[in-house]
């Protein structure tokens, strides 16, 4: 282990950031791709040089980049989303039927072992997966074409698959979230899904408890525990130990249960991390204090992290995928605010300082550890 | 035929070309977008969606001082055009206030 490597996608560009493994001093690097929206960059953990990025734009649509030397260098891979099947429907805001249209990447995911395997998440929904490096795109049509499809219906950020966890040893298992319709699992490599909700409570559709319709924001695995989910949802934090059969709320004495984000620790599967937002309508933390909360006990019991964040006048978000971990021996935990810090803890979330401070809006962090 | 392109900085930058560029294409729309795309296979889907191959929404063409954008994209480009006098114009149109 010789240092960190934070990619940081942006409203305007993507940064790569880099560390020795004392993760004090950093270099900051970019901007990559200047004046795109980058919703996501991921590194390849089979290959920490090759690293996926999602530039997009309102112009000129979207872009796939890949570099193979780290984040030095790219080049543009295939961009080609185009559904597998006619498209159908899906419910829109109001209440009408509206034909799935692509618009953009949300969301890369690159197999832990095979360089040339990556997945994405799109909106409108759908999973597409590259086997070739990202050249070309291949839908796993079936989760779309689930039999709930017409009823799925945009979150406020549109109707898109945000989350994809594979799991570690068992490729036909991946589950993936969507706003708004919730989380699906296949067993089978991505042609069967189904919807697997079971214990979400959700106030704002008309049914709470519905099978498919909940807004989830984000979910997150440690990989010594795959049948342990962990949840943000729009409202609640939630916990699955059943590979999402069942949930169940471990929001607790948390400030607030609304967020984006959700993370677990590298070495300590019950240590999670969670950033509370006041509510949907208020997108910034509680009483203007940035507060990480962590629960070393798998959630329920939750402990305010706030050495080194601003504790007045702060009223920043922190996005769904702006939340990441390393995996040094003292486990490092990076987030990233729309009003353009980075902050990174050397010591599980102790304490934190921010990298850098005035980057454009930060729509996603990931972290390599090298 | 050589007809001349002038690009807008998002995509030179994704080309890795200069603001203008010679082509040699049918003088249409297609014919321009079909060989730009094919000397800088990076601009694929840029311009047209890839599934509908319709133009993107805040792309323009201007040429001769004229919006082609909402023209067939199979009708003659202006013949000062077509003859590489003036350029075609791609264009991110103004947005975002």
């Amino acid at each position: 282990m010789s240092g960190v490597r934070v990619l940081v996608g942006t409203r305007k560009g993507a940064f790569v950031l880099t560390s020795d493994d004392r993760r004090r001093d950093w270099q900051v690097n970019g901007p990559h791709f200047a004046g795109w929206e980058v919703y996501h960059v991921a590194g390849s953990p089979a290959d920490p040089d090759r690293i996926w990025a999602a530039p997009s734009g309102g112009w000129f649509g979207q872009v796939i980049q890949r570099s193979d030397d780290g984040g030095r260098t790219w080049d543009p891979v295939g961009n080609d989303f185009s559904y597998a099947s006619p498209a159908g429907e899906h419910q829109w805001y109001d209440g009408t039927l509206r034909p799935w249209e692509f618009s953009r990447v949300w969301h890369l995911e690159p197999s832990a072992t095979d360089r040339d395997l990556v997945y994405a998440g799109i909106q409108d929904a759908a999973l597409f997966r590259s086997s070739d490096g990202g050249e070309s795109w291949h839908e796993l049509r079936g989760l779309r074409e689930h039999g709930s499809g017409p009823e799925w219906q945009p979150g406020a950020g549109g109707l898109c698959l945000h989350t994809i966890v594979l799991h570690p040893s068992d490729p036909d298992r991946i589950v993936v979230a969507i706003s708004a319709a919730g989380v699906f699992r296949t067993d089978d490599g991505g042609a069967t899904w189904r919807p697997i909700n079971q214990g979400l409570l959700s106030e704002g559709i008309p049914s709470p408890a519905a099978e498919v319709g909940h807004c989830v924001h984000n979910l997150t695995m440690h990989p010594a525990r795959p049948n342990t989910l962990y949840m943000q949802k729009h409202w609640d934090v939630m916990r699955s130990d059943d590979a999402g059969e069942h949930w169940r709320e471990i929001s607790g004495n948390l400030p607030s249960d609304f967020g984006f984000p959700i993370a677990v620790h590298a070495h300590e599967p019950e240590t999670v991390y969670v950033v509370p937002i006041t509510s949907d309508s208020h997108h910034f933390p509680p009483d203007g204090k940035l507060r990480v909360y962590r629960s070393r006990t798998g959630g329920d019991e939750w402990d305010a992290l706030t050495d080194g964040l601003p504790q007045q006048n702060c009223y920043v978000d922190v996005l769904r995928d702006a939340m990441a971990v390393d995996t040094l021996d003292q486990c490092g935990v990076y987030f990233g605010t729309t009003g353009g810090q980075v902050y990174a803890s050397s010591d599980s979330g102790d304490s934190w300082m921010p990298i850098v401070r005035d980057l454009p809006a930060v729509l996603s962090v990931e972290v390599q550890t090298l | 035929m050589s007809i001349r392109v002038v690009l807008p900085a998002h995509l030179r930058q994704l080309a890795r070309s200069e603001k203008e560029i010679s082509l040699d294409a049918e003088p249409t729309q297609r014919g321009v977008i079909d060989a730009l795309e094919q000397r800088y296979p990076a601009l694929r889907g840029t311009l047209r969606d890839p599934a509908t191959g319709q133009r993107r929404a805040f792309v323009r063409f201007y040429a001769c001082e004229q919006d082609l954008s909402h023209e067939s994209p199979d009708r003659p480009l202006p013949a000062a055009v077509a003859q590489g006098n003036e350029a075609f114009r791609i264009i991110g149109a103004m947005a975002g206030g």
